[in-house]
């Protein structure tokens, strides 16, 4: 194995889905249900039977909205306002109205909820104003339970492709993806009638302060592929400048979920015992919050259980030890903490762009259109704000049940086969020289750079400063960077994508000239927000093969948010102290 | 410039007198989303071959003889 060997196939099919993690799989299922004459092809880079963020499961649901605990106008109101207004409702509200058949239909998978003594829902609040949280009691079984769905609506699944690059066709249509097998460095030609990208954050562009380059918070399979790929294609993107950043426990790269310990009645500390904020909900003004705290005499930040009885706090950390993040009770167990007996040190993560948790995206209408036709792009790579795990079921149901509807109507889009030859060229460059720069460094020294300039507070001379420095890595990456095996290989086009995403994180960023989000978007030399001028979207993309911003107006609300409520996301810092 | 390698203590272990890679099981290669375990030539065991790992623990859930154990790597204790 790894051994690189020459070889180039084609295959064809009406629906190409790119990411075996959550969206992929529901996009793929729903499509095939549709159209079950269909041919639908899944495209995995691991395997899709654990791959993607929830490869272990996920402990609850973040965004579900149930009849009788709140409601789609409410939550889409909501999440406006966490967003700092900067969103297209129309995608939310869609989401909003369908997620609770999508739960149904899980809970149909074997997927179970929480529900209380008399059989409902067991909802719970942790947003600033709804009630959205459901627990999943064996949620460590998700990934199981979607694959057997795959299996039985005979989705064809190819794993360990990983896809490098899109296929345009001669009228501007999506036309499939060249692939190369992680293991052989075989190449294979997908041609589709329409193809849709589920391919995760991109959560390896920061370094985590640990030395570890895969000891991120995401997955670090999730190296912002989708991002680069449709960058490349030509497809918008939106809002990068509002990056990821989330509350961790202090070197452990798990989160310290607070909406699992706060239904419960823990919270988030200073290292008075205090509480500061009366919100955990991650948002950008939350996370201010806690950098505020941080760095301030109060800090660090604590997640604070030890308040509550034994058995309350056993119980919060059983579930934390068992799903999602499941080694996160070794490294506790090795430490010596337990949740009952002190506060467990918090910290924040390393830079990203996740959808799922902020809004930075692939651009995507309601049914999870891009803006080049045939392409489409769901979960956390796509840019509907504050998705997360049950956001990525939904719009991939909305995307695979909309794209199969237009391979049903197009033919195959002609491409040119030369895009194929330089691609292969482009891909295996580094297999081609004999000694050189080995990917993992040049990956160290992008990501590195990422902390040291991009990370925010953000500031315009550090910003160029770093955009210089990129565009250096970017010669060795393209002319000195070498691979030995097709295991070095994968790495190598990871780390083309991860360069690309630092060049947009930068480029978006300079080009908002405000601030907003909280910390996501926080310019030291523009520390204020300013509606007239940016309330709007930033959209990037590649123009005439350069980098290009362009403002993009918010669609005008469906459901209206009254001016005393649009700050409601910057009211969470406790003033008074008990 | 010449490569060289760095020797690093790797958080995958895996018991060898459990491990039946040699009567050709490969579940734990074929689970891990880093993709970083492989099969010695040598031993006919699992092991973990690349440094890339994100404790997410696949290979130890799914291993049907219970040899596969992830630990806690040195930079994070």
């Amino acid at each position: 194995m790894d051994d690189l060997r020459e070889g180039l196939n084609e295959v064809e099919c009406d629906l190409l889905v790119i990411g075996g993690g959550t969206a992929g799989p529901m996009a793929a299922y729903r499509a095939r249900k549709k159209n079950p004459n269909a041919k639908v092809i899944l495209l995995e880079k691991a395997n899709v039977k654990r791959s993607g963020a929830i490869s272990m499961g996920m402990d609850g649901l973040n965004n579900a909205v149930i009849p009788g605990h709140s409601t789609p106008e409410q939550y889409t109101k909501e999440i406006t306002i966490a967003n700092d207004g900067i969103c297209d409702q129309a995608a939310v509200y869609k989401y909003a109205q369908q997620c609770y058949s999508i739960i149904e239909e899980l809970d149909g998978f074997g997927i179970r909820f929480q529900k209380d003594e008399n059989g409902e829902y067991d909802v719970k609040k942790v947003h600033h104003m709804g009630t959205y949280v459901l627990p999943m009691p064996n949620g460590d079984t998700v990934k199981k339970a979607l694959y057997r769905q795959l299996r039985r609506a005979r989705v064809l699944i190819s794993n360990r492709f990983m896809a490098t690059r899109l296929l345009i066709g001669k009228s501007g249509r999506a036309a499939g993806t060249i692939a190369v097998n992680t293991r052989t460095g075989e190449f294979l030609v997908i041609k589709a009638k329409a193809v849709i990208m589920c391919m995760g954050a991109a959560g390896r562009l920061g370094l985590p302060t640990s030395g570890y380059l895969y000891g991120t918070y995401e997955n670090p399979t999730n190296s912002g592929e989708g991002y680069a790929m449709a960058y490349h294609a030509g497809a918008k993107l939106a809002n990068l400048e509002c990056f990821q950043i989330n509350p961790l426990i202090k070197d452990y790269n798990g989160p310290a979920c607070a909406y699992v310990a706060g239904p419960f009645g823990g919270y988030t500390a200073n290292s008075k015992n205090e509480r500061f904020i009366e919100c955990d909900y991650w948002s950008g003004q939350m996370m201010q919050e806690f950098y505020n705290e941080l760095q301030s005499g109060n800090g660090p930040v604590f997640l604070k259980l030890n308040h509550l009885h034994k058995d309350t706090a056993d119980h919060i950390e059983h579930i934390l030890h068992t799903v999602e993040r499941p080694s996160r009770g070794r490294f506790h167990e090795q430490r010596g903490t337990k949740y009952s007996e002190k506060m467990i040190e918090m910290h924040i993560s390393e830079i990203g762009f996740c959808s799922g948790h902020s809004a930075s995206g692939v651009f995507v209408d309601e049914f999870a259109r891009t803006s080049v036709a045939g392409l489409y792009a769901a979960g956390d790579m796509a840019s509907v704000p504050h998705n997360y795990m049950l956001g990525a079921f939904t719009n991939g149901a909305i995307a695979g049940e909309d794209a199969i509807d237009f391979a049903e109507e197009v033919d195959f889009d002609d491409f040119d086969s030369e895009a194929v030859a330089l691609e292969r060229e482009r891909v295996l460059a580094p297999t081609r020289r004999e000694d050189g720069i080995p990917p993992n460094q040049i990956e160290y020294k992008t990501r590195r750079l990422v902390n040291d300039y991009l990370q925010p507070p953000k500031v315009t001379a550090k910003y160029e400063l770093c955009q210089q420095r990129l565009a250096e890595i970017r010669d060795d990456l393209e002319n000195r960077m070498v691979v030995r095996d097709a295991h070095e290989l994968m790495r190598s086009m990871e780390v083309a994508s991860i360069l690309d995403c630092a060049d947009m994180a930068a480029f978006a960023s300079l080009y908002r000239k405000e601030s907003r989000w909280g910390l996501y978007h926080y310019r030291s030399d523009f520390p204020d927000s300013n509606d007239e001028e940016w309330n709007c979207h930033v959209m990037l993309s590649k123009q005439n093969g350069r980098m290009t911003c362009e403002k993009q107006a918010v669609q005008p609300y469906i459901i209206p948010i009254a001016d005393d409520e649009k700050d409601a996301y910057y009211k969470q810092r406790i003033t008074a102290q008990a | 410039m010449p490569l060289a390698n760095t020797p690093t203590s790797v958080p995958v272990e895996v018991d060898e007198g459990k491990c039946i890679a040699d009567k050709g099981c490969t579940v734990c290669v074929d689970v891990c989303p880093l993709d970083v375990l492989r099969i010695s030539d040598l031993t006919g065991k699992a092991y973990m071959k690349y440094d890339e790992c994100w404790y997410c623990m696949p290979c130890e859930a799914d291993c049907p003889t219970d040899a596969v154990t992830v630990n806690i790597p040195y930079l994070l204790r």
